[in-house]
């Protein structure tokens, strides 16, 4: 966009939301930055229906636009094809509706999840997104970015209890789906398709959740053990039992000596760096948890564990926040890691793990792992400073990962790299399924490109 | 009648496979709503790729498509609107493949819902969706309507139980979406394509998820002795953070009726009866027991019995699933409505709908889903009576109307089928059916799949308005 272009659509834009709150400065600007690339303008609605505005003018001017909340996530996707607008939806912060009678809550788009879970403690509720970045992320940035969180095991994913939400379609008409009430078929499921779309569908407007109560006590239960194959029959035998924890995360010994070694209070715990640790998460009354303790303790030594202990309040929730910022703290750990993201069947876990921890040797870069919900491998690459080859190795890993398709169920997915390495290859490319259909989903949405241009798997 | 598709079906799938005479026509015009329509060809593939050429023979004759499981549906979702090509799954009903260790099911869409927890039963799963129908309703209908059912208050509908399909697009072309694992990557098609009531695709293998069995289960039933006192116990559990695995409400009038029917031990002589289950560990099934006795008994509860077995507690649900066929005995028809309201609602929900009863001088019983706040007012008519069929239509409606002012949804788990198709607007703004259109477009461009359904049929829907098969010949009024 020329600067003269700039500052005509920018007076537009300030005709809807005001000077105030249109961005063009450079510094200003550069707060907005996708994967190297920037916006002309930021520019700042305070309600849905200026949102609305702005997006009808971005379609009418064929300018690309990139919703976006407290930008903590922009890092997930691939580098925008086209970025003119940012348009930062982080005035919209109220609470449209609460009916904690009914455990439903109904939040606009930038509502920091933080406050969220504010607003719910006051009535002993919460929302079960322990996701990264939890400080700072925005409600809607959080569907977006489809980050997941450890409680998923019990709780499972915000699909499961994201039961409505409004937006702003690629027409700039705002429309819905769903509703407020925690049982509803009435309509297309709209708001499913917004969890991880990476803001390429609609600019989130509201979401309607059901909530959940907060149980008397939560508490935490690690087991160390030797090596994988001990800490994975652990966690097979947990799945087996009538036990329904609220987490489990499967530590090999290279993140624990990262991440759990110097945290207090978890520090005092002194868990032994040098072996697999798997956390388990349980909550309910005193006599629940007393049965849960017993039988993790029991399980834990079928599997022949080397210790085991029990975290209460605090300290669990020290654990919790270790294990929500996971994928984050794993990202940060070398100046250009690579995070990635597995998803297979309980039954394929050890072998993919086996595969994965096979190549990353070969490439000669220490890697570090975390195994979520006995499905999820969190498989972070993190070459040491200087390493040339580095780009090479990694390529040559993923091309390996590959080749595991057909043999192996899984899929896989980039979640964090360096933005010169994207363009190596597609953040989500493999397992991604369907792209026709996929197509068929953003031209319906989003029929003019407007969206969040090349962000999304596949080129969308 | 179209002679030369129905000689190409035949060549396709066998005579004994399409049905076209008048007389067996007549069985597929119905499901469980009050709403006929009569498909003129009816087709029993065994398997997709037959599908996919029905579907590519629907297309070349300019006829429209609908699928159809048990025909068990309440919404009119599987009737021929726009006559056409009734697609019956009931030959496909193969479990494919049973994966226990990854709790996993591959099954056909015609595999009757019950017949697959029956199959991993021993392995101490089963298959969540629980609809009272769950006997005979087939899977792949609880796929396209979203089924629920009493313990989707803690399981969720179909779509939380649903990782992969393989569907059948308007135009033959077969596609995958998902798979067995949990995170599919991509936008969530299932999420789409599941609920979306036929219209999008057809939908011929699900990737089921099995869930483990609890290990304890402990079945209440509280008696009280009138409607409020029931509701309002709904309300103060669900404020109270106490969430069971069920809670069914069965209204007094309607006890009898059961009772008369099944012989559960049910009260005769109560206002109303709370059905409330709790699973999981047996520590946590105890506590949670107590504490629902003590908010019913804060309610004033007359009694509240704890099933002492297996047996009485299936006893118990077996009075609750046949509730529908037992007020059946009350009137020659009658009509089971679906909505949904906010659960901190429930008292002047039941209220309000007790008067509209009175207001139409029509008999509404209710049994529903308390805990979610699940309505099914059973308004009892006779069809034949012209004056009370309008009545009928007219307390559902506003029944359905009232739902949705207090911030409820018209449907639960039922789905809007031809039943509700009209009320769409109560929810729906233009900019919503808008980009629904757009949506519908793009997988259903000819308009040929299921015409007739979700959409409302008075608000000039472009393409998405009925198509009607230029052999079609409306079911008599």
């Amino acid at each position: 966009m020329s600067s003269a272009l700039t500052s005509s659509i920018a007076s537009r834009f300030e005709n809807i939301v005001g000077s105030a709150f249109v961005r063009t400065e450079a510094d200003a600007v550069a707060d907005y930055r996708v994967d190297g690339s920037l916006p002309a303008a930021a520019v700042l609605p305070e309600n849905a229906e200026q949102a609305a505005e702005i997006v009808k003018i971005a379609v009418r001017e064929k300018f690309a636009l990139i919703p976006c909340g407290a930008r903590t996530s922009l890092g997930v996707g691939m580098p925008p094809s086209r970025y003119d607008v940012a348009l930062d939806m982080t005035r919209l912060q109220g609470v449209a509706h609460y009916d904690p009678g009914d455990l439903t809550i109904s939040v606009d788009a930038g509502m920091r999840l933080v406050e969220l879970a504010r607003i719910l403690a006051e009535k002993k509720q919460f929302l079960p997104l322990a996701v990264p970045f939890f400080e700072k992320a925005t409600i809607a940035g959080v569907i977006a970015s489809g980050l997941d969180s450890p409680l998923r095991h019990f709780y499972g994913t915000a699909r499961d209890f994201l039961i409505g939400a409004e937006f702003v379609d690629g027409t700039g008409a705002l429309a819905k789906s769903g509703g407020r009430v925690v049982k509803n078929v009435t309509g297309y499921d709209f708001h499913k398709l917004l969890n991880g779309s990476l803001g390429s569908l609609a600019v989130i407007t509201r979401l309607n959740f059901r909530t959940f109560p907060v149980q008397s006590s939560r508490r935490g239960f690690l087991a160390s053990f030797a090596d994988e194959i001990h800490a994975l029959t652990f966690v097979k035998e947990l799945a087996a039992s009538p036990l329904t924890p609220t987490l489990v995360e499967a530590i090999a010994p290279e993140f624990a000596k990262l991440f759990l070694e110097e945290k207090s209070p978890v520090a005092s715990l002194r868990l032994d760096v040098q072996a697999w640790t798997v956390c388990v998460g349980f909550e309910g009354s005193s006599e629940v948890c007393e049965r849960y303790a017993r039988d993790l303790g029991r399980l834990a030594r079928m599997a022949s564990t080397q210790d085991a202990t029990s975290v209460h309040d605090s300290q669990f929730l020290s654990l919790l926040e270790i294990l929500r910022e996971a994928p984050v703290s794993m990202s940060r750990a070398a100046s250009r890691s690579i995070v990635f993201r597995f998803a297979t069947l309980p039954g394929r876990l050890a072998d993919l793990l086996r595969a994965l921890r096979s190549f990353a040797n070969s490439s000669w870069i220490p890697s570090v792992v975390l195994i979520r919900s006995g499905s999820i491998i969190y498989f972070a690459l993190l070459p040491r400073q200087g390493d040339e080859a580095a780009t090479k190795q990694i390529a040559y890993f993923w091309k390996s990962v590959d080749s595991l398709q057909g043999q192996l169920e899984f899929n896989a997915s980039v979640l964090f790299c360096p933005t010169e390495w994207k363009s190596e290859f597609d953040c989500k490319a493999q397992g991604t399924e369907s792209s026709d259909l996929q197509r068929r989903v953003k031209k319906a949405f989003d029929p003019n490109g407007t969206f969040a241009s090349g962000r999304f798997p596949g080129g969308i | 009648m179209n002679a030369a598709l129905t000689s190409e079906l035949h060549s396709l799938l066998g005579k004994r496979n399409v049905l076209s005479n008048p007389e067996d026509l007549a069985l597929y015009e119905y499901d469980g709503s009050v709403d006929r329509a009569r498909p003129e060809i009816v087709v029993f593939p065994s398997g997709t790729s037959e599908v996919s050429r029905i579907v590519k023979l629907a297309v070349k004759h300019d006829v429209p498509i609908v699928g159809r499981g048990a025909g068990t549906g309440l919404s009119g979702g599987a009737l021929a609107r726009g006559g056409g090509i009734m697609i019956a799954f009931g030959r496909m009903n193969q479990i494919i493949e049973l994966d226990l260790e990854n709790r996993r099911a591959l099954v056909q869409p015609g595999v009757v819902n019950f017949d697959l927890t029956r199959a991993v039963e021993h392995a101490g799963l089963y298959f969540a969706p629980d609809p009272s129908s769950q006997k005979s309703c087939t899977i792949g209908g609880n796929v396209s309507e979203n089924s629920g059912g009493p313990h989707t208050l803690a399981y969720g509908v179909t779509t939380n139980h649903v990782t992969g399909l393989e569907l059948v697009l308007p135009d033959g072309e077969i596609k995958r979406i998902g798979g067995k694992i949990t995170d599919s990557l991509g936008y969530d098609l299932c999420g789409l394509l599941v609920g979306s009531e036929g219209t999008l695709a057809l939908i011929t293998e699900i990737t089921a998820k099995l869930s483990k069995k609890p290990e304890a289960v402990k079945t209440l039933l509280a008696i009280f002795e009138t409607v409020d006192d029931a509701t309002e116990t709904v309300t103060d559990l669900t404020a109270r953070a106490i969430t069971p695995a069920a809670c069914e409400m069965l209204d007094g009038w309607t006890l009898c009726a059961v009772e008369d029917y099944v012989h559960a031990g049910f009260p005769r002589d109560c206002g109303a009866v709370l059905l409330i289950e709790v699973e999981g560990v047996t520590e946590a099934v105890a506590s949670q027991a107590v504490g629902i006795e003590e908010v019913c008994k804060a309610h004033k509860a007359r009694e509240v019995r704890t099933a002492k077995d297996d047996q009485q507690r299936e006893l118990l649900w077996k009075g609750r699933k046949t509730a529908f066929g037992a007020l059946g005995r009350l009137a020659p028809s009658n009509y089971v409505l679906d909505a949904v309201i906010p659960r901190s609602k429930l008292p002047q929900a039941l209220r309000r709908v007790l008067e509209i009863g009175k207001e139409c001088g029509l008999n509404i019983g209710n049994i529903f889903h308390a805990g979610d706040g699940n309505l099914h007012p059973l308004v009892l008519f006779d069809p034949r009576n012209r004056e009370q069929f309008e009545k009928a239509v007219k307390a559902s409606t506003d029944i359905v109307r009232y739902c949705v002012e207090i911030g409820g949804a018209l449907t639960g788990e039922h789905g809007v089928g031809m039943e509700k198709s009209e009320l769409m607007t109560l929810m729906f703004s233009e900019a919503d059916f808008a980009l629904m259109r757009r949506v519908h477009s793009q997988f259903n461009p000819t308009g040929l799949l299921n015409p007739g359904k979700v959409f409302p049929m008075g608000k000039g829907c472009g393409e998405t308005r009925i198509r009607t098969s230029p052999m079609h010949r409306p079911v008599p009024a």
